[in-house]
């Protein structure tokens, strides 16, 4: 019974069903796991051990019941922006260090009633802005594949425990890829709705027209299990789009896989910035769609070199407006100073990191007056070039594949002090955000020993369609069964 | 040559009640600047008469019954506050 924590959360429903298991072994395992590798990999930011297991023994106590809802008993991380009623969100961030939310958001209420085991809460750049773990505040994550290196980001934690066995399953946000990347760089499943499928309730918000909920997981099946968990019109979320969620583990089922599917391969995503060994895997993986049945088609996404500073002029306009909430007067830190302005100064200094003032101070810019034509409101017009390129391709396809990041996870340091090279990393995965359409990323292969993640896109709502050439791709494959060799070291 | 100046970055810094140090001031009149430089591409775009992108997926307003429903209670609201007073939040004073 040592291996219960690498299970894949659909194994672990059919042996907690089969009676095989009890929620408290299994959390137990992945706890056991959590305390022997997370001094090295530092996904989390805070474990709740005592918390997972009285919730892991209630779920006993409602199956023994005849209770068997989705997620009955199954121990899954949640990024830590994301609230917790009554355990620490800190964002990553000072400003939050201490804050402890007085409400679940929407997706934990959801997987609550699912009976989900929260694990603890996963490390994440500050306010998620970032590609690294580096801006996290607390510290950075390792890449569990080589600790030396990041495990991407934001969601880097989240994306990290799933393949270090320290959680079955997580949830990440994605605002320009901060779900996909790190699902790459860290060899698992990522999966980033469409705009609206998902409530952001309770999730702090970081860009309001890009933000969505998704999961990090260990397979494809298990990716679908978790969107049907969470998704779904929110009276508490207006952004929420009230529209029917499907079966999408029997919709990934249904039909032929990949066969028929007509697969765009926008040229623009294999240029001459991208890693030899990663172009050659993701080339690899279409020439397998190809075997299976899929026609594959060149497109084209002409205003793609476009994608990175539209996106970092609307994010940061956006995250500005949105971090003006921190005030120190509601919550989080205050640095008190003889008057109320002053305040905000020491307090907004103190509280936030170099990234996230570095956003503001752009976002403020491009939203200024006698600037905002020229920034915000151009890179607006563009994105709505951008979304016409997309609409065009969904004319003559129904999936694209590409990379989702040019490289593999790179060193720890390497791109810290200089923000464009980071922000370059996101090149492949902030179009669709921006267009508000839905992608997966999934294991495609390895380059010099790192994590290779082929990137599907698909139109609004059309996550069933992803899933299913997804799932078509990885029965095929073994790529999503490696595991990295990490030493347990108890503590 | 920096396309920023410091008194502009010192502006944007006080529209956004956010204090800096010299150094930061600095080096964020840099970063800004090379982050500015790089978004010029975004002029060889012709945008004339294109209309901007307002959401993301065509959402128009949402409306619901204006029905009055529990909300947090006010010792929840206020348990984060670094000071309050009674039932409200107490911050320094804005008027003399």
């Amino acid at each position: 019974m040592t291996d219960l924590h690498q299970l894949t959360i659909h194994e672990a429903q059919d042996m907690l069903r089969r009676g095989d298991i009890s929620s408290v072994e299994l959390t137990q395992s992945v706890l056991d796991r959590a305390l022997a590798v997370d001094n090295d990999v530092r996904a989390y930011i805070c474990l709740l051990p005592e918390e997972a297991l009285a919730q892991a023994e209630a779920a006993d106590r409602r199956r023994a019941a005849g209770d068997d809802t989705p997620l009955l008993g199954i121990p899954l991380a949640i990024k830590d922006v994301i609230c917790i009623q009554g355990v620490t969100t800190t964002c990553g961030s000072r400003i939050l260090e201490n804050f402890v939310p007085p409400f679940d958001a929407t997706i934990v209420a959801r997987l609550r009633a699912a009976g989900a085991v929260f694990l603890g809460k996963t490390n994440t750049d500050e306010f998620a802005m970032g590609s690294s773990t580096e801006y996290s505040a607390f510290f950075t994550t390792g890449n569990p594949w080589d600790l030396e290196r990041v495990p991407g980001g934001s969601s880097g934690g989240s994306a990290a425990a799933v393949v270090a066995g320290e959680a079955l399953g997580a949830f990440g946000t994605d605002t320009g890829g901060s779900v996909r990347q790190p699902a790459a760089m860290c060899g698992v499943v990522g999966l980033k709705p469409t705009y609206g499928r998902v409530s952001r309730y309770g999730l702090v918000a970081h860009g309001s027209s890009l933000d969505q909920i998704g999961p990090l997981t260990r397979d494809v099946e298990d990716a679908a299990i978790l969107l049907g968990s969470i998704a779904g019109h929110d009276r508490m979320d207006s952004t929420s789009l009230n529209v029917a969620v499907p079966d999408y583990v029997r919709e990934m089922k249904t039909g032929d896989g990949l066969k028929g599917m007509r697969v765009g391969v926008p040229k623009e995503y294999f240029t001459e910035g991208i890693e030899p060994g990663v172009e050659t895997a993701v080339r690899a993986a279409l020439d397998l769609m190809a075997d299976l049945g899929a026609e594959l088609i060149e497109v084209s996404l002409p205003h793609t070199e476009y994608a990175i500073p539209i996106y970092y002029l609307i994010a940061t306009a956006e995250a500005s407006s949105n971090l003006a909430r921190y005030d120190g007067v509601r919550y989080g830190l205050r640095v008190d100073a003889p008057d109320m302005w002053q305040t905000y100064y020491d307090t907004r200094q103190a509280g936030f990191g170099p990234e996230v003032k570095r956003r503001i101070m752009l976002g403020t810019y491009g939203l200024s007056a006698g600037y905002y034509d020229a920034y915000y409101l151009k890179a607006q017009q563009a994105r709505t070039l951008l979304r016409r390129d997309f609409e065009r391709v969904w004319e003559q396809v129904d999936v694209m594949a590409c990379p989702t990041s040019p490289t593999t996870a790179f060193k720890i340091g390497q791109k810290v002090d200089d923000p464009l090279q980071m922000y370059l990393s996101d090149v492949f995965t902030v179009s669709l955000n921006l267009v508000g359409m839905c992608g997966i990323s999934i294991p495609c292969g390895f380059s010099d020993g790192m994590p290779v993640g082929l990137q599907l896109m698909g139109p609004a709502l059309g996550e069933s369609i992803i899933l299913r050439a997804a799932h078509a791709y990885e029965q095929a494959t073994e790529w999503h069964k490696r595991r990295p060799n990490l030493t347990e070291r108890m503590f | 040559m920096p396309k920023l100046t410091l008194e502009e970055v010192e502006h944007i810094a006080t529209l956004a009640r956010l204090g800096l140090s010299g150094d930061e001031k600095e080096t964020f009149r840099e970063q800004l600047s090379a982050i500015l430089d790089y978004a010029e591409v975004l002029n060889r775009l012709d945008t004339t008469g294109v209309p901007p992108t307002t959401s993301a997926l065509p959402l128009n307003n949402v409306m619901r019954p204006d029905q009055v429903t529990p909300s947090l209670p006010t010792e929840d609201a206020l348990a984060n506050a670094p000071d309050t007073d009674a039932d409200q939040f107490r911050v320094r004073a804005i008027l003399e």
